[in-house]
């Protein structure tokens, strides 16, 4: 059984946060992630937001994490080379009773201390989006508010979690916890057994699942909070920040926002399902997202949509952990008393994606707290370089880079000009790219305009020569979603 | 070698591409020269491998590949040259092109006139808006086209298609060939989105079921499509409750229109008519910037692949007169709107003088089918100044009707002209 000191349950991206926060430290890691990416299911279906954290109930983990990791993204962008700005958000009233709500979000803003918080008329909100609804009459500016890209943030931390020594294994499903006297120390998976230290449940939608085998928190559940979007056309609309509407009691409403790839995205509605699995787009869902940007944008044009998809938000039942503040559904962060070995998270959802470079470290002192010995590595490298993107480089940079490998100049999707020299690069990264959706998340190639129609039979075709397959085994998303069935002139079930 | 001034450069070589080069050499440009980024000149033609294409100009029933052979021949007789696998990012209002090619990198060139030809692309699933999940084996029918003819791989063994444009029709019966199950073609409208000669040739001879006024409500499976659950429209298009059906299968291809690619004019900065998605174009189809023609599916989609050689013709004939400057003389130009049950007339312009040489040929689309004797009316307020009678009109099927020499005088004095389609009292 291969030993480890950490085995962290779950890919996305507050388990490849924390990976990345403890892989500083002079210890073995594994990651063990059930899909064939990581970042493949919530983190790389959402909003897209880094949130200033005037949203989240005072006193609660959920404010404390948001406001906590707000000023970390400078640095955690910077370091890891992640498209991230600061375009700061608006939260848009239309009418007095809206207005009157503006001002509990800035009081909620200020006791959570979310710096540089203050209400603007409408015609300051206008001058700088032009296109927000004429009859804004104010709005709350929060300048601490931004926009990333949260797969690119999760891929990030990840690889500089493996750069750092950190073993990554896809297609790894937990199964259950090996224990020993109380203590956990492993885990069975469908691929064998691991044996660790320490276990972190950063499991996402299944972080109810993964705590209840270890008997922590049986009455915690994980309701997943479907949200559908919509993707526009970036030369049809262009919004420069984060549109809100005014929240209702249950989601913070359907926005109209600026993306770090330049489209605009609208969405999420909130709907709680049963299937963690069901990320079906609905057409209530999509009149509902409409109706809901037309509040916001009325220009906004159905005919410039390029893409819809929809995310799953882990939403959990915990009650906050300070008993004197109201509110259940906060973050669980803990290392639990019933039971040893065990680093448990569950319910981070929004602003999770946020909140995570501050979870990274959160966990860190946890452990310390718990007399974990965590010694700092000499050569731990904090900087993750980026890849190449053709895309944004200039026409000097162009002619060198083809010059040095020719496969940049060869350009296979064409709405967002991504090559086929970077295609090959995400193939052979530190996290292998194997399947089109892989490929698709890391360059955003097929995400324009014809939606992969072009490029679908070329990307194919590079997977299957990069890896030594055929193209027959090449897949969208791994196992069952192979693209092609047989060749021509054959019959199905019979060798060609 | 690539030159760094041309008198003429055209994107795309397609049908309309190939044509224009010819007819730009024909018609006196010394040097012409063809980027296509594919690995061959060709096409969306070298995918079509079925019959159909030559009728109209060369008088045979030809394949696809064939077609587009017998004009890269010529046009390598007359010492074209293509530059291929090279793809252009950029082009300026001055007309200088920018272009990427992996054996000779980033090139750029300047051309005295340019040519758009790149075609068309498909509509996607977000366009029309289909419900349920995101799994692999949903394709455009041109997609799978590529990956049957082309490249020799079967997308699926069950298969239902949305949309009953000529490529999803055509692939229903390539598809039967290789042995899969075509379940059915669904078609959210209340008539046939392609030509009734691919309906007859391509689902009726082989029994495969065509439902008007049905379209796909949700996409169901999670890795790979597992089934469409499907339902009947009313005349706004809302679904009808207790139709609804759930058809499993293992591949759901969409055929729901062609939209012109025009990304690239775009940069240019040539105007688009936000009606069609195509530049606006005068009847020597240049484009609203001076010395950039546009020929093809890129202005608008054409049933057939005769009908975008001769718009390619017209354009690279035009590209070269302006490259040599044979033509600077004043337009004088009037617009052509659409009227009763029009969707659009192209050109939206035309130059008066060229009526007094030649016939100018407006193209269109009917709104609504009229499946009883019809007639065009080009008319210029009340006046009528030309018609045509046909059997039917059909949204799915291009009407062309021509302006004449002798309509010259009428022309010269007004200001606009119309074109209506009505049935024939």
């Amino acid at each position: 059984m291969k030993t480890f000191d950490f085995i962290i349950i779950g890919g996305g991206v507050i388990g490849c946060t924390i990976a990345r926060s403890l892989s500083r430290y002079k210890l073995s890691i594994l990651l063990v992630e059930k899909e064939s990416d990581i970042g493949m299911v919530t983190s790389s279906a959402n909003s897209a937001l880094v949130h200033a954290g005037y949203d989240a109930v005072a006193g609660s983990l959920k404010a404390k994490m948001n406001v906590a990791a707000s000023p970390m993204w400078d640095t955690f962008a910077g370091e890891l080379n992640i498209p991230f700005r600061r375009c700061g958000d608006f939260v848009v009233a239309v009418d007095e009773k809206e207005v009157q709500k503006l001002e509990e979000l800035l009081t909620r803003g200020k006791k959570n201390g979310v710096p540089g918080l203050k209400i603007v008329t409408g015609d300051e909100l206008k001058a700088k989006e032009p296109l927000v609804n004429p009859n804004a009459t104010a709005a709350l500016w929060a300048p601490t508010g931004g926009i990333c890209d949260p797969f690119a943030a999760t891929l990030a931390a990840g690889e500089n979690a493996v750069m750092n020594g950190v073993q990554i294994a896809l297609n790894t499903t937990f199964e259950s916890f090996i224990t020993e006297n109380g203590r956990i120390i492993g885990v069975h998976t469908n691929r064998g057994d691991f044996s660790g230290r320490w276990v972190v449940n950063a499991a996402g939608l299944q972080s109810d699942a993964v705590m209840h085998k270890a008997g922590v928190r049986p009455e915690f559940k994980i309701t997943p909070r479907r949200g559908e979007y919509f993707i526009v056309d970036r030369e049809e609309m262009k919004i420069n920040s984060v549109l809100f509407p005014v929240p209702s009691d249950v989601s913070k409403g359907i926005l109209v926002t600026a993306t770090m790839h330049e489209n605009t995205l609208i969405g999420p509605n909130a709907q709680n399902i049963d299937d963690k699995e069901d990320k079906s787009i609905t057409a209530k869902g999509m009149d509902e997202i409409w109706n809901g940007a037309k509040k916001l944008v009325p220009s906004v044009n159905q005919r410039s949509i390029i893409a819809s998809y929809a995310g799953l938000r882990a939403g959990g039942n915990a009650p906050c952990a300070d008993s004197s503040v109201d509110y259940t559904g906060d973050f669980v962060i803990e290392i639990p008393e019933t039971v040893m070995g065990l680093v448990n998270l569950g319910g981070i959802e929004s602003p999770g994606l946020s909140a995570a470079p501050a979870i990274g470290q959160y966990v860190v002192e946890l452990l310390k707290d718990h007399g974990e010995q965590l010694i700092e590595k000499a050569d731990y490298q904090p900087i993750r370089p980026a890849r190449p993107r053709f895309r944004h480089m200039s026409m000097d940079e162009r002619k060198e880079m083809i010059q040095r490998d020719a496969r940049y100049g060869r350009v296979i999707c064409r709405c967002e000009m991504v090559t086929e020299g970077e295609i090959v690069a995400e193939i052979h990264s530190p996290i292998p790219a194997t399947t089109y959706d892989a490929i698709k998340r890391r360059t955003w190639l097929g995400t324009g305009r014809c939606q992969g129609g072009f490029d679908m039979p070329l990307v194919v075709e590079i997977l299957a020569r990069e890896l030594g397959k055929s193209p027959l085994e090449i897949t969208k998303k791994g196992e069952g979603s192979e693209y092609l069935y047989r060749k021509t002139k054959t019959v199905e079930g019979q060798p060609a | 070698m690539i030159k760094q001034v041309y008198d003429v450069v055209v994107i795309g070589s397609g049908p309309g591409g190939v044509a224009a080069g010819i007819a730009a050499k024909k018609a006196g440009a010394e040097d012409v020269l063809i980027l296509e980024r594919d690995v061959e000149p060709g096409g969306i033609l070298l995918q079509c491998i079925h019959n159909g294409f030559g009728m109209e100009n060369l008088g045979e029933d030809l394949p696809g590949p064939s077609y587009a052979q017998r004009y890269i021949i010529e046009a390598q007789g007359l010492g074209i040259v293509f530059l291929l696998e090279t793809m252009v990012l950029d082009i300026t209002h001055q007309r200088k092109i920018i272009a990427t090619n992996k054996y000779a990198g980033i090139i750029e060139i300047q051309a005295r006139a340019i040519v758009l030809g790149m075609g068309c692309r498909e509509r996607t699933r977000a366009q029309i808006r289909l419900p349920g999940s995101r799994p692999a084996g949903v394709y455009t029918a041109g997609t799978a086209q590529r990956w049957v003819n082309i490249e020799g791989y079967m997308p699926g063994n069950n298969i239902v298609i949305l949309g009953s444009g000529d490529i999803g029709m055509i692939m229903a019966r390539r598809l039967t060939f290789e042995g899969a199950h075509v379940e059915r073609v669904l078609e959210i409208m209340p008539f046939l989105s392609g030509l009734s000669r691919n309906y007859v040739q391509c689902l009726l001879d082989y029994d495969i079921p065509l439902q008007l006024q049905h379209t796909v409500k949700r996409i169901i499976g999670n890795d790979r499509i597992e089934a469409v659950e499907t339902t009947r429209v009313d005349d706004r298009f809302n679904p009808i409750a207790g139709t609804e059906e759930i058809i499993p299968c293992d591949t759901l291809l969409l055929s729901v229109g062609l939209i012109p690619e025009n990304e690239l004019s775009r940069k240019a900065g040539v105007a688009i008519d936000p009606n069609i998605g195509g530049p606006y174009v005068d009847d020597d189809y240049q484009t609203s910037v001076p010395g950039i023609f546009a020929a093809g599916n890129v202005v608008h989609v054409y049933d057939l692949a005769d009908w975008v050689t001769q718009a390619g013709f017209r354009a690279g004939e035009n590209a070269a007169f302006f490259a040599i400057k044979t033509r600077n003389r004043e337009l004088r130009s009037i617009p052509t709107t659409a009227g009763k049950n029009v969707r659009y007339v192209i050109p939206q312009q035309i130059n008066k003088d060229n009526l007094a040489e030649k016939d100018v040929s407006l193209q269109l689309r009917v709104r609504q089918p009229i499946e009883a004797p019809s007639r065009i009316l080009v008319k210029c307020g009340d006046e009528v100044i030309t018609s045509k009678a046909e059997m039917y009109a059909r949204p799915g099927e291009m009407i062309s009707i021509d302006l004449k020499p002798k309509h010259y005088d009428v022309i010269n004095s007004a200001c606009a002209i119309t074109v209506d389609v009505v049935e024939r009292e």
